[in-house]
């Protein structure tokens, strides 16, 4: 099965493959910096990132994190179906495109292997970055450990099932 | 004003905050959400090694790092200017249950008891800290997202997959918390 392999790459994640075809300055990517600068205080804020939160979230005691995913998910739904509905366009009057994921079974064997993780830290890879600029300096290892496990993941990813 | 904003804000202001990340990235840029791409990312511009799973165009995702440096300034901002002076007010069977492994410091949104850098050098410390940061970098590409990737943005655009995926990322985390992980902070 010959492939591109960039193209293939790309199938399996969630990295743009509706990439922009316009060309733009370095700086274009600040705005991306600001929304992430939000999203990070919102993470504090909201006590996202908190390990005890996560806790409470796995042993049922507490609504908030499923509160924060479930509305979180239904603004997303929403703001994507009038997307289309409008067929609403990009700052640069590019048209939205939308890529369908494909199924594989990494799916499962990989949401089961992040799940035990995530209870443990108390972190998806979002929280890791705003857990560190919170001052919480020992996760930069936590950090540099998820960045070598995803490229365990890309070492052995021939020789796993998909 | 202040005072309101210092105080932790309520799920149903973070959530649609958080669902509003959707669209925006969308609109400025055509970017379709998701975290844990960015741990590639990095693999693919320090440590390629050859391998076709990160033999890719990285600079064309560069936004995702600008993004991921948000988040980091934003948990810095976060804490510095608006902090929360107050332990966090955790369910109380938690504590009991934390009370019996010693863990009893509710200050910070991670517990200095457990992930400190003086833990990092015990078998539990060591677990918690680098084991654990191993799995959620391998398991979220391993599903090709992670809460970002599949369960808000696979979610909002109705995929399957990404269910499937969230489904699995609650089970395995269910699994640690009620059958491992007790084992786990008793060392």
């Amino acid at each position: 099965m010959i492939k591109d392999i960039n193209q293939d790459a790309r199938a399996l994640d969630t990295i743009c493959v509706n990439e922009s075809q316009l060309e733009h300055k370095w700086w274009h990517n600040l705005k991306y910096l600001v929304v992430g600068v939000l999203f990070g205080i919102v993470f504090v804020k909201a006590e996202i990132i908190s390990w005890f939160r996560i806790q409470e979230m796995f042993r049922l005691e507490s609504f908030h994190m499923y509160g924060v995913i479930g509305s979180a998910v239904m603004v997303g739904l929403i703001s994507v179906f009038l997307i289309k509905k409008f067929d609403v366009k990009t700052i640069y009057g590019e048209k939205i495109v939308f890529h369908p994921k494909e199924f594989n079974k990494g799916n499962i064997y990989g949401g089961l292997i992040f799940g035990l993780g995530w209870a443990i830290t108390g972190a998806c890879p979002g929280p890791l970055f705003a857990q560190i600029g919170s001052g919480a300096t020992v996760i930069i290892v936590t950090l540099l450990s998820a960045i070598a496990g995803t490229w365990t993941y890309g070492y052995f990813r021939d020789k796993l099932p998909h | 004003m202040l005072e309101t904003i210092r105080q932790p804000w309520p799920w149903y202001i973070a959530g649609p905050l958080i669902g509003l990340t959707v669209p925006i990235l969308l609109i400025i840029g055509n970017k379709a959400f998701g975290i844990s791409s960015s741990l590639r990312h990095i693999c693919a511009a320090c440590i390629p090694a050859n391998l076709p799973f990160f033999k890719y165009e990285w600079k064309k995702e560069i936004w995702n790092l600008f993004f991921v440096a948000g988040i980091f300034l934003g948990g810095f901002l976060g804490v510095q200017l608006f902090s929360n002076p107050l332990p966090m007010d955790i369910a109380p069977s938690l504590a009991t249950y934390l009370g019996q492994f010693g863990i009893t410091d509710y200050m910070g949104l991670v517990p200095s008891e457990l992930f400190n850098w003086s833990a990092l050098f015990t078998l539990k410390g060591f677990f918690m800290i680098v084991v654990g940061g191993f799995l959620v970098g391998f398991g979220t590409r391993y599903a090709g997202g992670c809460t970002s990737g599949h369960a808000i943005m696979g979610l909002s655009t109705l995929q399957w997959p990404s269910l499937v995926a969230t489904c699995c990322f609650m089970a395995g985390g269910f699994l640690m918390t009620h059958l491992l992980l007790p084992y786990i902070l008793k060392f």
